[in-house]
This record gives structure tokens, sequence and C-alpha cells, in this order.
């Protein structure tokens, strides 16, 4: 594939016009913006936002120094390891035995995929819904079985109440892509294999999973990048970062800090953090993921 | 499969409607909860199988006759919103970046290197990384609580365009050279070869774009303050307003039935256009 057309078309002015929505768009409420966050992250404003000053890496020594940041870097890191191991390990399951089926194949993709239209705010509601300590259909189950939940008051009930909506949400999403890879793979090896008398079992961890690999480590940084920032939703739906700040990831801080503590600079600053880990993250896909991966 | 396995086809089956169970339940439950009145909710366990309030529940939640502890905004002005967001979102987008590809693909201009790049980078600040300052973008706009500021700023990343840029990269140019030997134009050639040659792209990023925009949390929640305002994403989060025993539980779960079936619809009538704009979007 080219990277450049052979022929192109000559105009002096009608490229820029083409271009230009899309710039002035991006300059408006893309860059503008991000320069904003960079410049507010060395300033410190007054309570009342009437004078500002320059204050250079103070806010962001204030907040690396600060336990509740820290604390909330632990949350995230726990919650996105959880989330994605959790999510590709139910999506690659599901996704092999779809493929061995042949009967209601088609079924049982529609039925798998779908939940990815949800809204992760609305996946967020309905497990708050089930697990809600005193009309929930499911805790009532788990404190008849002897299990007392109460995602209000216990941390680790609420990380699992989250780790759950945003698993559940991110199954269809994972289990297609884990399709398409094992669609990849060429059945002539399988056979091969199982000529030489190799289990179905063996197959698998031999010759599959390592052809899958690609496919693996690609979900992986996804379902990280979807835990840091598309799961917002879920959690200002179910836990709005509690009990206390147990639930607090990364972004959730940055929004609570900005708009309801209005602590400006603090949560520039992290917004400053979170670009740079976005871009790490954006950079490692690129570079290790896009080469290897093929469909 | 190579070999006949009876038993493990057996347990093949057995998962995936496992699987499916583990999928469904959540909704099916909220679909149950929908069709009973509030107090019915309330008293555990909540009942497994549908009640009888399913006109009536939706028909108030659509209308907002009856108001619960948070916000009792009618789920039908919501709903409206939330589509005409997610047009505007899916079409905008497609439209911005059908034409930014094509200029960069058929055209040599200066800093086309440099524009490249711009448009590049935008895939590494998402929303969440700049909320507040593009908040504040917004609101020196007076673009807050209108459909402007819910749509404009979510419709220039740089995915779409990548989509179409590589797409374009494929079409043979012997179609250019055809098109201007018959002397046409830059623009007569993108409208008339190009775009029907995208179709399956538009309807594959379209599918994405819509369930993006639909399901859009963040952004609204920061720019529309008026109820009249809200999506219905965010509409559902506002009823929520504390406390589990008190809420019109019954109209809370219709609200959120309601705010699911577009996507789904959606993502189940096109399906092969989503799955193919799934896997292309992340190329």
């Amino acid at each position: 594939m080219a990277i450049e057309k052979r022929v192109v078309f000559r105009s002096a002015w009608l490229p820029w016009l083409l271009i230009g929505p899309q710039a002035v768009v991006i300059g408006v409420f893309f860059f503008w913006p991000a320069a904003q966050a960079i410049l507010q992250s060395v300033q410190q404003q007054d309570a009342f936002g009437t004078s500002t000053e320059w204050v250079g890496l103070a806010n962001f020594e204030r907040i690396f120094s600060d336990p509740s940041y820290l604390a909330s870097f632990r949350t995230t890191a726990v919650f996105s390891l959880l989330v994605a191991v959790g999510g590709i390990a139910i999506s690659l399951v599901l996704a092999i035995f779809a493929d061995r089926v042949i009967r209601g194949a088609l079924a049982y993709k529609t039925l798998l995929i779908w939940p990815y239209a949800v809204a992760p705010a609305v996946a967020g509601v309905l497990w708050l819904f089930m697990f809600a300590p005193s009309i929930g259909v499911v805790s009532y189950a788990l404190r008849r079985a002897g299990f007392d939940w109460n995602h209000l008051l216990d941390a680790n009930d609420a990380m699992a109440l989250i780790v759950m909506a945003a698993v559940w949400k991110q199954i269809s999403y994972n289990f297609l892509f884990f399709l398409a890879g094992l669609n990849s793979i060429p059945k002539s090896l399988i056979e091969a294999a199982a000529i030489d008398g190799a289990r179905p079992w063996r197959r698998f961890w031999t010759i599959i999973f390592p052809l899958l690999s690609p496919t693996t480590f690609f979900l992986l940084v996804i379902n990280i990048v979807y835990a840091f920032f598309d799961t917002f939703g879920i959690i200002d739906a179910s836990t709005e970062g509690g009990p206390g700040k147990d639930t607090a990831v990364l972004v959730y801080k940055v929004y609570y800090d900005g708009f309801k503590a209005l602590d400006l600079g603090g949560s520039a600053a992290q917004s400053v953090v979170l670009m740079l880990i976005v871009v790490t993250l954006t950079v490692l896909q690129f570079r290790f993921v896009e080469k290897k991966v093929n469909y | 499969m190579v070999e006949r396995r009876p038993i493990l086809d057996f347990v093949s089956h057995a998962i995936l409607l496992v699987g499916v169970a583990i999928v469904a339940f959540p909704v099916y439950l909220t679909f149950v909860a929908s069709t009973h009145t509030a107090t019915e909710i309330v008293q555990t366990p909540m009942p497994l199988l549908p009640g009888d309030q399913l006109v009536h529940n939706y028909l108030a939640a659509l209308t907002g006759s009856e108001k619960g502890q948070g916000s009792g905004a009618p789920v039908g002005r919501m709903m409206w919103v939330s589509l005409v967001t997610a047009l505007g979102i899916s079409l905008g987008k497609i439209a911005i970046s059908l034409l930014s590809a094509f200029a960069i693909v058929y055209f040599r201009f200066p800093f086309k290197q440099l524009v490249f790049w711009a448009i590049f980078v935008t895939l590494m600040l998402p929303v969440e990384v700049r909320i507040f300052p593009t908040y504040q973008v917004i609101s020196d706009l007076h673009m807050l609580n209108s459909y402007a500021g819910l749509t404009v700023p979510l419709i220039a990343s740089a995915t779409a365009t990548f989509l179409f840029r590589q797409f374009f990269l494929t079409v043979p140019d012997e179609l250019v050279e055809a098109a201007r030997v018959d002397g046409a134009g830059p623009m007569r050639f993108f409208k008339d070869v190009l775009v029907p040659l995208s179709a399956t792209s538009i309807a594959a990023l379209f599918v994405i774009q819509f369930i993006y925009g639909w399901n859009q949390y963040l952004w609204p929640l920061l720019v529309t303050t008026n109820e009249s305002m809200y999506p219905v994403v965010i509409g559902i989060k506002r009823m929520i307003a504390g406390g589990d025993a008190t809420q019109a539980w019954n109209l809370v779960m219709a609200t959120a039935i309601l705010a699911m079936l577009p996507p789904a619809l959606v993502v189940v009538l096109m399906q092969k256009w989503f799955v193919k704009g799934l896997v292309d979007t992340e190329k």
C-alpha cells in the first residue's frame, strides 16, 4: 500500500479549504485546551479566581506528595489490571468455544456483542441496582449465602462492583477481536497437530494461544486505556468514587478536583500527568502492537 | 472441528449459554424491574418475573409525569437530545474526516506532514485529559446547554480521518486518471467516485460513532446544566439522587431500557458494519 499517491490533484487553495473544518475544530477544542491545561498546571489560582501566579512545578510537587493522589494511582492500577485480565480471560474462553460451534454460531455472536451498545453510565446503574445493599437482587442472594455485601461501606466490595460492571461491558469488544484472531489461524496447522495426535487442550496451549499473542497484547493495551478513561461513567453512576475516595481512579479525581473541589492548579497538573500516560500507552500501542497484528 | 468430540461440543454450548446468560442477566433484571411498581421492587427480593406495569411505567418515564427523588425530566425529551447529539457527532465526524482525508491523500501542499501529525496527536488527547480547559472554551463561546456544545468538541478526533486515509490509499490511481481524462475536477471526483466507493467504511464508522455519541457521559455532564438539554444517559444518573430505597426504581429502570434500545438496535441490525468498524478503527 503506497504511502503517497502517484497521481495527485493540483490546487493552491482547495486542500486548505478541505482540511479547514477539522483544523479549526481541533485547534479550538484540542490544542488550545491542552495548552491551557499545561499552563494552568504551573499556575495557582486563588479561591475566587481573581488572580493567578506562576508557581512552577509546585502543583506537581503538591499532588505527588498528596497521599490521596498516590492512593488514586494505586486504585487505578488495581482497577485496570483486574478489568484487563478479567475481561480478556472471560472473552477468550467465550471466543474459543464460539469458534468451535457451528450450529447457532451467529446467534451466540449476536447475543454476546450487543452489550457494547450499553453506555458505561447505564452499565453502572444496572450493576448498582443489582447490588444495592437494601434492594438489590444479587446482594440479597449474597446475604442469604452468608456473605455480607455492602459496597457503600466496604472498599473492596465497591471495587468489585466497578470491576464487574466494567468487565461486563468490555466482554463483547474483546470477544470480537479474539474471534477475528482465531479466524486468522490457519486450519492446516491445527489439523496437522491433530494428525500428530495432539488433543484439543494440548493444541490450544502449543498452537492457538501463542498465535493469539499479538491479539492478546493488543487487547491488553486497549483494555488498560479503557479502564483508565472510558469507565468514568460507570464509576460516577455507581460508587461516585466512594466509599470516601476508595474507588476514585485518576480520571475521576481530575473531574472531582476540578469541578467539585475547584482546585484548578491541582486538577490541571493531574490532567498533564494523565496526558503523559495516554501518550505513553498510545506510543506503545502503535510501535509494538501494530506491527504484529494481522487480521 | 477436526475430530468428533461430543462431550466437548456439549461443554462448548454449555459454556456459551452460561456466557450469554451472564451477559443478559443484568438487562433482564432491569426489564423486570421496569414492569413493576416501585413498592414491589423495594420489597426484597424483587420478583424475578415481569409484572404488569409495563405500559404505565414507560409512559410515565417518557412524559415525566411522576417525579421521583431526583430529576424528573421527561425521558422523551432526553431521548431526542441524545438522538440529535449522536447523529450530529457521527455525521459531522464522517463529513469532516472525509474531506480531510481526501485533502491529505490526494493533494500536495506545504506543511502537509505537519498537518498530518497534528491530527495524529489528537488521538492522544481524549476529552478526559483536558476537561476543564475545554469546558472553559465552551463557556467562553457561550455554547453551554446547546446542541453545538454537546457535539462540536467531539467531532474532530483522528480515528475517522485515519480510517478514510487508509481506505483512500487503496483506491487505484487509474480511477483518478480516468476521471481527469474525462475532465472532472477534484471535487467532482470526490463526490462521484470516492464517496460511493467508501460506502462500507462510512456505514461501519457510522455505527461506532453513533454508539459513541449516544453513550457520551462525561462531556454532557459538564456542559449541560439545564434539564431540557440532558441526554438520556445523564438523565438516568440524575434520577438516582441518593439513598437506594426511596427512588422510583421502576421509572429509573424503564429509562435505562429506553436508553439502551437505540444503540442496541443499531448494533444488532447493522452487525456486519459494526464488526468491520471496530476492527478497522483499531488498526
